[in-house]
């Protein structure tokens, strides 16, 4: 084997790979070439029959080759897997316009009246409020005695209240027509200080284009030496404020509840409907009548305070724009999916309760 | 309460409009409902005279008529189709352009049958007057000189009439005199001093006796009973001024004697009645009724009395209801020669007690069960007998009273600093003295270090004590004033409040919604039928009283309310519905009774994946396995991991008895139950199959164990899991959770996790009444990796653990 021999066979298996098309043929002549029987390590066995002298130039010479041949191989089976690839690429293809599922946190809804019992929930835990609850099912003590509202008064009437049948005692329990029970309960288990609201759902029997026989209610009670009228509309200004997210004009007007003294309503500027010129009731108020303190082992000498409570349908309704209360309660998947809340819209102060 | 503004200046001299007087009275609490202008709607309308009327050339009906509307003006021409349009009378003329109320036209320049009507002669339907649209207004002639003034004015219309809704605790109130009173104190004017009366005392002795018979333990029904008797009245139509106030205050003129009664009552608060004397049998007695008499109330209505009510009788039985409504028997009527006036003093309890047992409301009923001023009894008689005198004529006998007024006027020790304190407004103490005694409060001298004695006036049984006296000054001072002050934050930055309840009621909430349900809120009461489904329907939790049969029985569980809720949806065209709800239900009346669940139901092809067909995946129904997802990842989020509960299979009757479960921690405290709906209630409910339901009763669950907020170090072996498959024949009714425990026990170090990933039971494996379960565990090695050996040994316990617990073999 001369050297041109040897030229001879490298220009010939360079040509074969660059002849090849499949990476199958390029495995075939990798092994014609560099297999174990290939064409240069036969010439490597070769290498001891040679005289001494020639042997070292001769070997050098073949390895050089060897690794020219070795480098078009690889340079080659790279670019056949390239064109490999770029025609596998060529021929995968998805339908990219098909609709996928929309996933579940998409498809769930929270409740208004549940969104915004939490956004209400969490203006008042600022203001270290805690959240007190209590049964639906009440004595007329709770509901209306303790909350000086003797058996025979007018404003029992008022009340449109449901009734259960007499038990052995003959004391008819009742539906709770306010969460004002839970006051009574709260005050009777703990001393003032008091911050407390009382969310939860009331019954009225009452049933028209503006009334549902159930609905839901959150009351506020503060009771401590120094709490006057001036906080009770303080906090009332300011739970409004950050409830409806924007500067609200408030109003109190006097009024009678025999559980408060002095008592008032709460208006709203109905500009946060955007109707100006209007106002909105949306609650009632008062001082804690003595009598109620009283009546839940309070000392009214030493004691006073604030109530409040408001419609919280009424307050969804008007913050989200909701037209009708019957709707709240009918599971309307149409009305829930439309009005409800993302499960990720946890009310929160410092992004915003419902940004 | 109704009154106009003529009556209230009786009373209150004022300048202030009626816009004020409505603000005023809405700011001190007595809450203004309506004003009611008839200016505002009648004020073009004037008086006008029919000069001439003639044929319309093209209409048979109509007339033409030549119109004075305006003393010395040319005459108007307007067409007028009504019979009684004719030449001389006076009527009422409404110029183009005038809204017409009645017809809610607006009158144009057009002509009728080719004559142009240059405005209209009205009807007192077209004006709302009254229903009458047979012919146009005849006004009095004698009004001849008032053509072109407004008929408003002209015939005294010009009243606005104001509405006042009233708090249950003024009955002072129910009068115009205390509406006066209130807005004379709040500063709009000046309140005049009472009626004078001429001489109403006669001089001859009552005839008719009256007397009060009650036992001294019923006597509080009613303590005084006044009456004087007139003699030769003449009753006929009261004056026109009377009945114009009567009428704007929706009340219906019916005589004179009635009229005044009822004048007075709306006057003054004080409700009075009139007998025809003539009528009378012996003595008229305050007493309780018996049970088993009745009367002729005057709505012409039979009323049974019992022995709590108070009722006013002669000889022949019962004649009325004290304090509520008098009989028709013994009503003064046009015929009536010789009356007697009542005026009494009916307790508010057994007043209100009466009322809403006969369920009449009534104008003397809303005063009595408010509590009518005590000392109005003598003075309301006598300004009643001045009104018959001059009326009716007649002459007066001498008042007979039976009882004596109670004199419920007590004195307040009244600190003028309470109002600071209470209220935070500061009022200057010479406003608080104006201020209550303009009220009607009387005070005694001011000393320094000495509170205030106040005596409260007859008429307001609402104040009791120094609250109710800040209240009376705030009010009037103004609730407005009260100055905005900030509520004393505790230092930092807030702390929590919730309750694990609360807490785990809002995590349940967000998880349910998270698995794309969707959440309701449906009623509290249900069906009694329904409740009794869902194992409730206790008479106990029946409402006495509901609103309608669908409303009527306390709900035993969430699911009846959403189950339901599910097939409106349906019925809609939404019949993969994923509802839930998060609330109360009720297994009895206590207080403990009452549990939070958070229950969901899943309709169709409802899953937390998707619902409805999709290109990507089958549409498979709803099953027992999506009910079991939703309630166990509503434990795991609350805390309890589900995989430690156990399962078993005996949830309540209303779901599917062999597809269902409960999970439970040992035998008594159930955490959720889950399954498929029982197919009787899917047909006693009308919902279509498939429905799987789940409750999770968040009250049961045990509180969370206090855990440090630092977590566990991260304890993880370098070295690789390995998983190794088992299928194992078994008979078909072992539970996989047998064979997986069986498993995990095999070797509690080294096998962490054991799942399911096939379950093969038809073919030949059915036959023999098997199944196949192919289960995946999978091994972490512990310090060094396990050789093939050691992992056969592993292999060989948990084939004879699953061996020994289930008889499950190998599958060959």
């Amino acid at each position: 084997m001369t050297t041109s021999d040897l030229d001879t066979l490298e220009q010939g298996l360079l040509a074969d790979i660059a002849g090849v098309t499949s990476l199958d043929a390029l495995e075939q002549v990798r092994i014609a070439a560099l297999g174990k029987k290939g064409r240069i390590p036969e010439l490597m066995q070769t290498l001891g029959k040679l005289p001494p002298d020639e042997r070292k130039a001769f070997g050098q010479a073949v390895n050089a080759v060897k690794t020219r041949v070795s480098e078009a191989l690889d340079t080659h089976k790279s670019r056949l897997e390239a064109a490999a690839l770029e025609q596998r690429l060529a021929t995968e293809r998805a339908d990219i316009t098909l609709p996928v599922r929309s996933g579940p946190e998409a498809e769930g809804r929270i409740h208004p009246v549940s969104q915004v019992m939490e956004e209400l929930a969490e203006i008042f835990a600022d203001m270290g409020f805690a959240i007190a609850e209590g049964p639906d099912i009440e004595t007329d003590d709770y509901n209306f005695t303790k909350l000086n509202i003797p058996a025979e008064h007018p404003s029992r009437q008022d009340h449109d209240t449901f009734y259960f049948a007499p038990n052995e005692a003959g004391e008819r329990l009742v539906l709770r027509t306010h969460t004002s029970p839970v006051q009574i309960r709260t005050m009777l288990r703990q001393k003032p200080p008091i911050r407390i609201i009382a969310p939860g759902r009331v019954y009225r029997c009452d049933s028209d284009q503006t009334h549902t026989p159930m609905f839901h209610q959150i009351e506020a009670l503060v009771i401590d030496e120094h709490t006057h009228m001036g906080h009770l509309k303080w906090t009332i200004e300011e739970m409004c404020r950050a409830f409806f997210e924007t500067d609200v004009k408030m109003r109190l007007r006097a009024s009678y509840f025999p559980f408060t003294e002095p008592s008032a309503e709460i208006d709203i500027a109905a500009d946060v409907i955007g109707k100006p010129g209007k106002w909105l009731e949306i609650g009632g108020c008062g001082m804690v009548h003595p009598n109620v303190l009283k009546n839940c082992g309070i000392d009214p000498e030493k004691y006073q305070g604030f109530a409040f409570g408001m419609g919280i349908d009424r307050m969804a309704m008007l913050k989200y724009g909701i037209p009708d209360l019957r709707a709240f309660f009918n599971a309307d998947l149409r009305w829930l999916k439309h009005y409800g809340f993302s499960v990720l819209d946890v009310p929160g102060l410092s992004a915003g309760l419902s940004s | 309460m109704k009154f106009t503004l003529s009556w209230l200046k009786d009373h209150l001299d004022t300048t202030a409009s009626v816009d004020e007087i409505a603000t005023t009275l809405s700011a001190i609490g007595l809450e203004v409902e309506s004003v009611e202008d008839p200016a505002a709607t009648l004020g073009a309308f004037t008086i006008a005279r029919v000069v001439e009327a003639k044929q319309h050339p093209n209409a048979d009906r109509l007339r033409v008529l030549q119109v004075e509307i305006e003393a010395g003006k040319p005459l108007m021409e307007v067409v007028c189709g009504a019979p009684n349009a004719r030449e001389g009378m006076l009527g009422v003329f409404a110029p183009l352009g005038t809204h017409i109320p009645g017809s809610g036209i607006t009158l144009e320049k057009k002509p009728v049958r080719g004559i142009v009507s240059n405005g209209m002669m009205c009807s007192a339907a077209e004006l709302q007057l009254s229903e009458d649209s047979e012919g146009i207004i005849e006004v009095e002639a004698d009004l001849k000189d008032r053509i072109g003034s407004r008929y408003v004015d002209a015939i005294g219309l010009n009243d606005p009439v104001i509405e006042v809704s009233l708090t249950p605790n003024r009955p002072d109130c129910t009068g115009v005199r205390g509406i006066a009173r209130d807005l004379a104190a709040a500063g709009l004017g000046t309140l005049k001093p009472p009626r004078a009366l001429g001489k109403v005392e006669g001089t001859s002795d009552c005839p008719i006796d009256i007397k009060l018979e009650f036992s001294p333990d019923t006597a509080d029904a009613c303590p005084v009973f006044a009456g004087r008797y007139v003699k030769g009245v003449k009753n006929a139509a009261s004056p026109a001024w009377m009945q114009q106030r009567l009428k704007a205050v929706g009340l219906r003129p019916i005589s004179a004697l009635v009229d005044v009664t009822n004048y007075i009552s709306n006057d003054l608060g004080r409700p009075l009645h009139v007998y025809d004397a003539d009528k009378l049998k012996g003595a008229v007695r305050a007493r309780l009724g018996n049970d088993g008499e009745n009367f002729l109330g005057l709505d012409g209505k039979t009323y049974n009395v019992d022995n709590t009510m108070c009722v006013i009788a002669d000889d022949s039985g019962p004649l009325g209801l004290g304090g509520i409504m008098g009989g028709e028997d013994t009503g003064a009527t046009e015929a009536t020669k010789n009356v007697l006036i009542e005026s009494a003093w009916f307790d508010p309890v057994r007043t209100a007690i009466t009322g809403r047992k006969t369920g009449l409301i009534t104008d003397a009923r809303y005063r009595f069960e408010r509590g009518v001023d005590p000392q109005s009894v003598m003075p309301g008689l006598d300004l009643a007998t001045e009104l018959v005198l001059g009326m009716c004529g007649g002459t007066p006998s001498k008042a007979k009273v039976a009882g004596a007024a109670p004199d419920p006027q007590h004195e307040i020790a009244f600190d003028p600093a309470s109002i600071a304190a209470r209220s935070g407004l500061d009022v200057a103490e010479s406003d608080t003295r104006r201020i209550l005694e303009a009220l009607g409060f009387t005070l005694g001298k001011a000393s320094k270090g000495k509170p205030l004695t106040v005596k409260v006036p007859s008429w307001r049984p609402d104040v009791h004590g120094s609250a109710d006296l800040v209240e009376e000054v705030v009010r009037i001072v103004g609730i407005d004033k009260v100055p905005s002050t900030p509520l004393p934050r505790v230092p930092g930055v807030a702390r929590p409040v919730l309750t694990e309840l609360q807490r785990r009621v809002r995590r349940a909430r967000r998880t349910l919604a998270a698995r794309g349900m969707v959440e309701a809120v449906t009623w509290s009461f249900i069906p009694k039928t329904e409740a009794q489904m869902f194992g409730g329907g206790d008479d106990a939790l029946d409402l006495s009283n509901p609103i309608s049969v669908d409303m009527s029985s306390m709900r035993p569980t969430l699911l009846a309310g959403l189950l339901t809720a599910a097939r409106r949806n349906a019925n809609r065209g939404f019949s993969d519905a994923a509802l839930f709800e998060v609330g109360q239900a009720y297994r009895g009346i206590h207080p403990d009774d009452q549990y939070i669940s958070a229950a969901g139901v899943r309709t169709g092809s409802s899953h937390a994946s998707g619902a409805g067909r999709h290109w990507s995946g089958k549409a498979a129904a709803a099953d027992v396995f999506d009910a079991k997802a939703d309630a166990a990842a509503v434990l795991a989020n609350l805390g309890i991991d589900p995989a430690k509960a156990q399962v078993t299979r005996d949830a309540p009757a209303y779901y599917h008895p062999g597809r269902s479960g409960t999970f439970r921690l040992g035998p008594k405290v159930v955490l959720a139950h889950f399954g498929e709906i029982n197919p009787r209630i899917l047909t006693a409910l009308v919902v279509e199959a498939p429905a799987v339901a789940f409750e999770v009763i968040i009250s049961n669950l045990p509180p969370e164990k206090r855990k440090a907020r630092a977590r566990p170090p991260l304890d993880e072996s370098d070295l690789m899991p390995l998983t190794r498959d088992f299928a194992f024949v078994l008979n078909s009714d072992v539970a996989a959770g047998d064979v997986m425990r069986a498993a995990q026990g095999a070797d509690k170090s080294l096998i962490r996790d054991v799942s399911v990933f096939d379950i093969f039971e038809g073919g030949k494996l059915a036959e023999e009444g098997k199944k196949s379960l192919g289960l995946a565990v999978t091994l972490q090695p512990q310090g060094q990796t396990l050789t093939d050996k050691d992992i056969e040994a592993i292999s060989e316990k948990i084939k004879a653990a699953v061996k020994k617990a289930t008889g499950g073999e190998i599958r060959s």
